[in-house]
């Protein structure tokens, strides 16, 4: 365990721990470009050079290793000196357009050179031209004049993804980034080398030009796109909404967690937004004479409470059928199983869909596309009573065995097809909807009420692992979208039960102490990362 | 007059071919040494002999070959570099050109001492001739006998593979060169590991010039002690060759003891200045060292003695430059080749060498402020020593002696692009 010391900060390190590690562990702030955690050192970009008693020259702090006794300074003027020469160098045939450049505002060129630059340029040569504005794949557009050639995006393709689009060619000051010879960057993760490129060559198709960066704000999250549960980032814009057509989300960015995801995330997941702002339920409505007509949300409720409250009082509960979307949190499913099933005392509550298996791989990509399954099982919403899945409740509806039909967030005709869900409403005498998004179910339900997507609401999703990950509420919903867990409230006590709670944080609490597989767990210890259900152990996540 | 070492292959008629090389002791040394020696025999006698590494970084011969690991894990790999690129170098090819046997022979030597049994030859792209010389001879030593299983009889087997290049100077840094020879973009490698834990293939690896290995032959033919007595000064071996290019009357490869003086090689053997001119400057070791003046020719040719003096040995390419020689011009072709030849892996280099290549050519053009040089100065500081490899310092030396020692030759270049063109000089 050698020692070092940094800054005049001594540290005990790990055999093999690089400089740029320990200053990490220090929180001492060195400059970089071709530094990526999450990828081999390449040692290139000479931007984290540091100052190493004993050598002349300086060292890179990215791929020296510590030795016992190191002493490292890097705020030397050896350092400093080295450090600003670089960036003069990186800058020199920089086109430095950063007023039409896309990654201005959050650029290491812009960064750096306010914290380690700060010279008047003595570049008074022409520039090399090269080209501007390629597109290189679907998602991804190149710029080779702004580039530094960290070859972070060489790495990721060969180093994570393994399908190797990229390649330097050319030598010296003409050396550029570009695709092979009939190659594009399509992978199913290339939206990430737009995350890695720390300069403004490799940006996002999807969101150039949409929204100025300092505009965003930031929210963390959880992917819903599928069961992996990948840590996110939303971007929105709320400020300027002339800038994205008054859409709030304006990207989807990866947040590190290395149990889940490391640094990275699929493009599936990253541009599965547009559902937040776009085809949103904003208002209750119903169907009166073959007519929808939009109605309060407090009469939405009403009207399906009193069905819920005639049922019970005529015993007829058991002629009511739920379904639920495993999109809920687990705040949501918990309730709608403690109203419908322990209140209510119904045995038909299910959320388990044999759904269409999309897409996998053997790394991120899952083919259970919902965020929440493994919730949905831990507490017990799925093959939870004497119906073996959503399907078998829906055939028994139209075999006519439910008179009342609510779906939270179901979409019948999406699953099942269009014959089903005419099927069902000749049978029962309310079809319910209550969910985000517009469908054919929505468009033919009775009754709809809006509720929240997963960007506006506190609570948590239970990855395929088991590892329970905290959401948080990016933006107000839109419209009189609520909750889930907020419309069983609302039902509980139009109906005279008891199921009420001041926000997701004391339902969660509640899980954990009536939930073995929960117990233990709180917000707080869920932190930004996320735990594993005390049913799991820990070495199934890698 | 001095001992002729491998001089007396290059001069003999039709050493290229295996029974004309035989007949001059040719591979007798190789089979006295599988004969009768161990290989750490070899390494210690090879470590005695003070050989230094002359593709230019002057190196123990002996002691880089120790530092291949003993326990045998991997295979080790010999790889003998004759990527000669240097501006200025030309004494690889004569070698490979016309006595390619002495280069085998050697090889075999060095193999035998770090326990390689495959050893590849890269040679550069351009070098076509020499190539074909390098095949054939290869190909005469394995029908007789002389490379594959049991060579000479003795047990010990070894493969020798000739690689072209494609034609890249940083291919001549020994990292880069494994990264060619592996398949991929010629690119140095950080390091440590060094070639010799982390080479070729990820295994052990002894990296070595032509002139280094083809000197092995005669350096146990005569012995260590024989061969470091040859010059004066012991620490750093005996013979070297020396490449003499410019103006001078008998431009040529001069085999001479590396204690011989810089003006004795220039005007005793290279004839003088020709033209009966004044000697202006002079490269000592290829176009990297740093240029010395007129005035600092009395130094010794071997490596410590040049390094003492402020500029290196390097390659031996020595390149005169007479009374006549603009100096800007003669830096602007310098930078102009590391900008061609930067590989761009980092970024001081692949930068900083165009930069500087770019105003010298303006100054050059006649564009010149006396800024410049001063931005010159800087622009080299900031290249040297914070690059992966040494071509960042090769390209920063150029610049940051010619405008040291020459100073007022761009300034009055600056100034008198700047006259009205009937008063320029």
């Amino acid at each position: 365990m050698p020692k070092v010391t940094i800054d005049g900060h001594e540290i005990e390190v790990s055999q093999g721990t690089t400089i740029m590690q320990a200053t990490k562990q220090l929180a001492i702030e060195v400059p970089y470009y071709c530094w990526h955690p999450g990828l081999s050192v390449a040692g290139n970009c000479r931007m984290c050079l540091v100052d190493v008693e004993g050598p002349p020259k300086p060292q890179i702090a990215c791929y020296t290793q510590v030795t016992e006794g190191m002493v490292v300074h890097t705020q030397s003027e050896k350092a400093k000196k080295a450090r600003k020469g670089t960036l003069e160098f990186l800058l020199s045939n920089h086109p430095l357009d950063c007023p039409v450049c896309d990654q201005a505002g959050e650029c290491d060129l812009q960064n750096f050179y306010m914290d380690h630059g700060q010279y008047d340029s003595r570049f008074d040569e022409q520039k090399h031209k090269k080209k501007k504005a390629q597109p290189v794949g679907e998602n991804v557009m190149l710029d080779q004049e702004r580039c530094v050639l960290c070859s972070r995006c060489v790495r990721f393709c060969d180093e994570i993804t393994g399908t190797g689009e990229l390649g330097i060619v050319n030598r010296g000051s003409h050396e550029e980034i570009t695709v092979f010879p009939g190659k594009e960057v399509n992978n199913a993760y290339s939206g990430n080398v737009v995350d890695i490129c720390p300069v403004g060559a490799l940006t996002d198709r999807d969101f150039r030009f949409k929204c100025r960066v300092w505009y965003l704000s930031s929210q963390d999250s959880v992917c819903p796109g599928c069961s992996q549960g990948c840590n996110i980032r939303i971007d929105s814009n709320l400020s300027r909404p002339q800038h994205g057509e008054g859409e709030r989300v304006m990207r989807l960015k990866p947040r590190e967690n290395l149990n889940v995801n490391d640094y990275w995330m699929c493009d599936e997941g990253r541009y599965n937004y547009n559902f937040i702002d776009r085809n949103r339920i904003q208002t209750a409505s119903r169907v009166k004479e073959g007519v929808v007509e939009e109605i309060l949300f407090e009469d939405a409720v009403d009207s399906l409470a009193s069905v819920l409250g005639d049922a019970v009082r005529e015993q007829r509960h058991g002629r009511i059928g739920v379904l639920v979307s495993t999109q809920l949190t687990n705040e949501d499913l918990f309730f709608v199983k403690k109203f419908f099933k322990t209140n209510l005392g119904m045995d038909a509550v299910e959320s388990r869909f044999s759904f269409p298996e999309g897409s996998s791989d053997d790394f991120l990509i899952k083919a259970d596309k919902s965020p929440n399954t493994a919730g949905a099982q831990a507490l017990e919403v799925i093959a939870s009573g004497t119906y073996q899945s959503g399907e078998d409740l829906i055939d028994k509806t139209i075999a006519g065995e439910f008179d009342v039909l609510i779906s939270f967030g179901v979409d019948i005709d999406g699953l099942l097809g269009k014959e089903k869900l005419d099927a069902i409403l000749e049978k029962v005498t309310l079809l319910a909807y209550v969910g985000s998004n517009h469908n054919e179910t929505s468009k033919k339900a009775q009754l709809v009420i809006p509720s929240t997507v997963y960007a506006e609401k506190d609570g948590t999703f239970t990855n395929v692992h088991g590892r329970v990950q905290r959401i948080w509420p990016a933006f107000p919903p839109l419209g009189q979208a609520r909750p889930e867990w907020q419309i069983i409230c609302d039902l509980s006590e139009k109906t005279g039960f008891s199921v009420s709670a001041d926000d997701a944080e004391s339902i969660f609490s509640e899980i954990t102490q009536t939930v073995s597989s929960f117990q233990g767990l709180s917000y707080e210890k869920l932190g930004k990362e996320g735990s594993l259900l005390s049913t799991v152990k820990e070495t199934v996540e890698k | 007059m001095t001992e002729k070492l491998i001089t007396k292959y290059l001069e003999l008629t039709d050493a290229n071919k295996i029974d004309v090389f035989e007949s001059k002791d040719g591979y007798s040394r190789i089979q006295k040494v599988l004969k009768e020696l161990k290989p750490e025999e070899v390494v210690d006698e090879v470590k005695k002999s003070n050989l230094r590494g002359l593709g230019g970084a002057g190196f123990s011969t002996g002691m880089k070959w120790s530092f291949i690991p003993k326990d045998g894990k991997k295979p080790v790999y010999l790889v003998c570099n004759c990527d000669e690129a240097e501006p200025g170098t030309f004494k690889d090819r004569h070698i490979v050109t016309s006595t390619p046997h002495l280069l085998l022979e050697g090889m075999m030597i060095a193999a035998f001492a770090v326990n390689a049994h495959k050893a590849y030859i890269f040679i550069r792209g351009e070098y076509e001739r020499p190539y074909e010389r390098l095949a054939k001879a290869v190909e005469e030593a394995y029908a007789k006998g002389y490379l594959g299983k049991n060579i000479f009889g003795s047990g010990y087997d070894l493969d020798i593979v000739v690689h072209q290049g494609a034609g890249a100077y940083i291919c001549g840094e020994e990292s880069a060169l494994l990264e060619a020879l592996e398949g991929k973009k010629g690119w140095p490698r950080l390091k440590p590991p060094f070639p010799a834990v982390v080479g070729l293939f990820g295994c052990p690896t002894v990296i070595n010039n032509v002139e280094t290995l083809s000197y092995l032959p005669l350096v146990m033919q005569g012995g260590a002690d024989w061969f470091s007595k040859l010059a004066g000064e012991e620490k750093s071996g005996g013979t070297r060759l020396f490449c003499v290019s410019g103006h001078v009357n008998k431009p040529g490869i001069y085999e001479l003891p590396v204690d011989t003086t810089l003006r004795s090689l220039i005007y005793d053997h290279a004839g003088g200045i020709r033209g009966g001119k004044q000697l202006k400057a002079v490269v000592p070791g290829g176009i990297s060292a740093p240029i010395l003046s007129a005035e600092e020719i009395d130094v010794k040719m071997d490596f410590d003695s040049l390094r003492a003096a402020g500029t290196m040995a390097g390659s031996g390419g020595v390149m005169v430059m007479d009374e006549d020689t603009n100096m800007v011009e003669a830096l602007m072709v310098a930078s102009r080749f590391f900008a061609h030849e930067s590989c761009g892996q980092c970024s001081p280099c692949r930068e900083g060498s165009a930069w500087l290549y770019k105003i010298v050519k303006r100054i050059n053009e006649g564009e010149g402020r006396v800024e410049d040089l001063d931005s010159m100065l800087s622009i080299a500081g900031n290249i040297s020593g914070t690059t992966i490899c040494a071509l960042g310092d090769a390209a920063a030396m150029p610049v940051t002696s010619y405008i040291k020692k020459f100073r007022s030759d761009f300034e009055d270049y600056i100034s008198d692009c700047h006259l009205p063109v009937e008063t320029q000089s």
